[in-house]
């Protein structure tokens, strides 16, 4: 279990969900090997050509995965410190369908200054990946 | 040799529901945009075209907001404003629609978009090969001098060679 986290960890994380994510129907379902597991119904919002997800809802499925596992991560510290994403890079992989999708982050380093996060995401098989992206975060404390 | 792809997600791809090969009209194809899926969602709005670029806008919108101590607009829209804009660059550089993939986007955030304002993407096919599209986009939010973010991605043309291997085997 990621360090920090408890029940009441796994709240706390749930109200960390931006608007932006909410609008989308993201929501925390658990965690999955150590780290929050991410859903999101199939909905018109998240549609690009018809049938198939937007690239930018997965990718933006992948960033909010990317930044609750960083959440998580730094635990007791995520309440002095604030963070920052400076770039990702996502590769697609398959189409997305109307169907839901997880996606789950991990976190690779978390340095003193810099976050480097690794997320994937999937639908009916978590061996089939929609797509992947890895993303970097500067970490500063709060003002 | 058939060279239409199906419509699986098996094969990374499928058909979009415009005609392929059917005349691009930017300003048209936007005012589709803004009504339907993810990019009515979001709000997105055509601006303005030229032989190999286009222009959208996101208005900035409370539920969009990334951080809500801030009201900085999430970085989720941004790389959906930036996917869409240099995905539309290169039909603006073939000059009609032809069924494309991404096969990857990267994003580097270079600042903070600011709270209430709208944010602009110009965005450039700046080569165009077979099988391969090469982009890469600015998002500002009035300068583009002082950019929010930098893109750079590749699109895969899926009809370009009426080729490809069989798609992978089925589980």
């Amino acid at each position: 279990m990621v360090k920090g986290i408890g029940a009441q960890g796994m709240t706390d994380l749930a109200t960390r969900l931006p608007p932006y994510a909410r609008a989308m129907g993201m929501r925390i379902e658990g965690l999955l090997d150590g780290a929050p597991l991410l859903a999101m119904d199939f909905s018109d919002r998240a549609m690009g050509r018809p049938g198939y997800l937007h690239g930018g809802a997965i990718a933006g499925l992948l960033e909010i995965a990317a930044i609750m596992a960083l959440h998580a991560e730094l635990g007791e510290e995520d309440k002095k410190v604030r963070f920052k994403p400076v770039n990702i890079s996502v590769e697609y992989l398959r189409g997305g369908i109307t169907v839901e999708t997880f996606a789950r982050g991990e976190v690779i380093r978390a340095g003193r200054r810099i976050a480097n996060v690794r997320a994937e995401a999937w639908q009916a098989d978590r061996t089939k990946p929609l797509a992947s992206c890895w993303m970097n975060f500067l970490i500063k404390p709060k003002a | 040799m058939d060279s239409t792809p199906q419509s699986t997600a098996e094969n990374g791809g499928g058909r979009p529901a415009i005609p392929p090969g059917m005349a691009f009209e930017p300003s048209r194809f936007g005012k589709f945009m803004m009504k339907h899926g993810h990019t009515g969602f979001v709000g997105m709005e055509y601006r303005g075209h030229g032989s190999n670029w286009i222009e959208l806008g996101l208005p900035w919108r409370e539920d969009l907001v990334g951080d809500p101590e801030t009201g900085v607009l999430a970085s989720g829209p941004i790389i959906s404003l930036l996917d869409n804009a240099t995905s539309m660059s290169v039909w603006a550089l073939r000059g009609g629609f032809r069924p494309q993939v991404t096969l990857d986007l990267r994003v580097d955030y270079v600042r903070a978009a600011r709270p209430g304002k709208t944010i602009i993407a110009w965005a450039e096919c700046y080569q165009l090969k077979t099988s391969m599209a090469f982009v890469r986009g600015i998002a500002h939010d009035g300068d583009i001098a002082d950019p929010v973010a930098h893109a750079a991605g590749i699109f895969i043309q899926v009809e370009a060679d009426g080729w490809s291997r069989e798609s992978e085997p089925k589980a």
